[in-house]
């Protein structure tokens, strides 16, 4: 069973007159700024190795001269390896004659690019249409898909227009278009929101999303932006001198960087934006069952040395607030617990970012309760905010219940 | 200087008259008889149709492609052209320069397109370019008689050695201004090289291929004098009897022939090139 939907081993790129030379000296272990000195040669990538999973969002991170653009280009050989191998859905690309080459590319793999490379002479609708059209697929057809990824892409109406007369923004949704509309599994993206300006930026990255979610895309992405790669990658590459430094999840890299150089490039990272509401929460300190009265919860409070208890149901579906003033008038009142729960608690998703999280804080006078689907995950208080900020993830997450 | 003597002079005679001339013969007069006919057949075509109507096609065309000022330049030039009896000189004249320039964009462009993507061809071409643009036209008028005759044929081919250059050149910077990324963008989506030929290079490197165009046009034209003392008729012609006979009315009269053709075509051309 095929597991990876893109897999590349040992893939090295050298520039240079004599690339097979450099590759037996970078396989004796010679390191890239020792190669270039002796031979000249460019160790563009060095024996990188990683697999992207279907359905994936795989980033690939690195400062500029770390090898990320050569690496995508030898992904689908716009740049003619040197050594290693690429497994597109376990077909190798490296090996492949032009025929069956073109076919992949065409079938296999959308791209898009920083530069956008749009065709300047034609339309928005023929620069979407271009790749169904040199497979030979009628007009009727591959205008109805065209006009089906322009749509995805938020541009209807500007069918007609031509690229110099689109924005930055609205030239890169078409060149995303022109890559939806060939209707590929995988998309390639080389830096590709990287030539637009901030807000538009997060806009794209928003809708990249969106996108990858709906249409099930698995996505290599290339970036040189970290906050980007965080926000972006269910998993991410760290590149750097043409080596793959360390693959991981964001927490993952945040957490244990594997090795100085990552450490230094993630120390500054905003963790406010990185890390997720899901990260932090911890396990309400006291559970309640809704069939317990208020002696039981009045007894449970005093156990764990609080003054207030979260309410829940069988399904664990979130009730409300109980405090220990309540619960006590309750009792003295007779009065059913439902009618003294506080309700009105502010809540967040799982995915919602610590940073958006602050501001709720501030305002709330109990902690956040993290829900899904009407269920308690967990709760978030201003200490755990705070300590997730300096220390990242809750270290000592409270396991009982 | 004279350290040995180099019989530059005797060794291409020998060889002109020994081979070129006896084996290849038969290949240069098939080579005639087709471009004659070839000429001949445009000639006559332009002068068969009436001038009022080639003079109305014109100014349809000088009008949409470069506006009212061309074309009423088209019509007073027209009317001088017939009003000094240069009409058919001017047509002769004319044919020449097409099937000279046809010849020239048949085979420069592709030569072009070749040498854009290839640096062996590029190396090689380049040398003979510049000695086509450079050599003497003069030089090339002897032998070009000696293997196709006079007239009309030997004008064709001397115009067309003088003017394709730019065809070539211009062609190939055309191609390759093309912008790289928009060329990885069409290789990555799975464009063979036919297709990245035709639906991407061409298309954007139209404009300056056009601007050769028009280059070897005006080229051809200024050849017309030239061309003439081989005996190529048409309004250069006119003006080599006005330098024999030293006639500066009748050189003038030929001459500005010339120069309404030439604004005429040039500015038509050009206006042709800016539309792409």
């Amino acid at each position: 069973m095929l597991v990876n939907k893109i897999e590349v081993n040992n893939l090295t790129k050298i520039f240079g007159s004599h690339p097979q030379q450099g590759l037996k000296r970078l396989k004796d272990g010679e390191q890239k700024n020792e190669i270039l000195e002796k031979t000249g040669m460019t160790v563009g990538v060095n024996q990188a190795t990683f697999a992207v999973k279907p359905g994936e969002f795989f980033v690939i991170m690195g400062l500029s001269g770390s090898g990320k653009s050569t690496l995508i280009r030898l992904i689908n050989r716009l740049i003619e390896p040197t050594d290693g191998e690429v497994l597109i859905d376990g077909k190798d690309i490296t090996k492949m004659d032009t025929t069956s080459l073109i076919e992949t590319r065409r079938k296999k793999l959308g791209m898009v690019f920083q530069k956008f490379g749009l065709l300047p002479h034609r339309t928005v609708l023929n620069n979407v249409a271009y790749g169904l059209e040199i497979q030979g697929v009628d007009k009727q057809e591959r205008f109805e898909k065209a006009e089906k990824a322009i749509e995805d892409v938020g541009l209807k109406g500007y069918e007609s227009s031509y690229p110099d007369q689109l924005s930055g923004g609205m030239q890169q949704r078409v060149g995303l278009a022109r890559a939806l509309a060939n209707d590929t599994d995988i998309l390639l993206m080389d830096e590709a929101f990287s030539a637009l300006d901030p807000i538009i930026r997060k806009e794209m990255q928003d809708e990249i999303l969106h996108l990858q979610n709906k249409l099930g895309k698995t996505v290599l992405f290339i970036t040189h932006d970290l906050d980007e790669a965080l926000k972006l990658g269910d998993r991410i590459a760290i590149m750097k001198d043409g080596r793959i430094v360390q693959v991981g999840t964001s927490e993952e890299i945040l957490e244990n960087p594997a090795n100085e150089y990552v450490s230094n490039f993630v120390k500054d990272v905003d963790r406010s934006k990185v890390l997720e509401a899901s990260h932090v929460m911890k396990k309400p300190e006291v559970l309640m069952t809704y069939k317990d009265g208020p002696r039981v919860a009045v007894h449970k409070m005093e156990e764990a040395g609080a003054s207030s208890i979260f309410v829940v149901d069988k399904e664990k579906n979130f009730k409300g607030l109980l405090t220990i003033d309540d619960a006590i008038r309750a009792y003295k009142e007779k009065i059913d617990l439902e009618e003294v729960l506080i309700t009105e608690i502010a809540s967040a998703a799982p995915h919602t970012p610590l940073h958006d999280l602050i501001g709720i804080a501030v305002e709330a006078k109990y902690p956040i309760t993290v829900m899904e689907d009407g269920r308690l995950l967990g709760i978030i208080s201003r200490v755990s905010i705070l300590s997730g900020l300096v220390l990242g993830k809750e270290k000592d997450e409270v396991t009982s219940s | 200087m004279n350290y040995f003597h180099f019989p530059l002079e005797d060794w291409t005679n020998s060889f002109v008259n020994n081979w070129l001339l006896p084996v290849m013969g038969g290949f240069f007069n098939a080579i005639s008889d087709v471009l004659g006919a070839f000429i001949e057949a445009v000639t006559n075509l332009l002068i068969a149709i009436p001038p009022e109507v080639i003079v109305l096609i014109l100014i349809v065309l000088s009008w949409r492609i470069a506006g009212k000022g061309l074309a009423l330049f088209t019509l007073i030039g027209c009317i001088y052209l017939g009003s000094v009896e240069l009409w058919p000189a001017a047509m002769q004249t004319v044919a020449i320069v097409l099937v000279s320039t046809l010849l020239s964009v048949i085979i420069g462009v592709p030569v072009g397109i070749l040498t854009a993507t290839s640096s062996i061809m590029d190396k090689i071409v380049r040398p003979i370019l510049d000695f086509m643009q450079t050599l003497p036209s003069f030089v090339y008028l002897i032998p070009a008689i000696l293997l196709f005759g006079l007239g009309g044929v030997p004008a064709v081919i001397s115009t067309f050695i003088f003017a394709t250059p730019p065809a070539v050149r211009m062609t190939s910077l055309g191609i390759k201004q093309v912008p790289e990324d928009v060329v990885e963008a069409s290789r990555a989506f799975g464009t063979t090289k036919w297709q990245l030929l035709f639906k991407v290079q061409l298309p954007l490197a139209l404009s300056t291929i056009m601007a050769g165009v028009n280059q070897t046009i005006m080229l051809a034209l200024s050849m017309a004098v030239i061309a003439s003392m081989i005996g190529a008729p048409g309004l250069g012609s006119t003006v080599l009897s006005g330098i024999s006979t030293v006639n500066v009315g009748l050189g003038l009269t030929g001459g500005l022939g010339i120069v309404v053709l030439a604004i005429i075509l040039d500015r038509i051309t050009q206006g042709l090139g800016k539309r792409f």
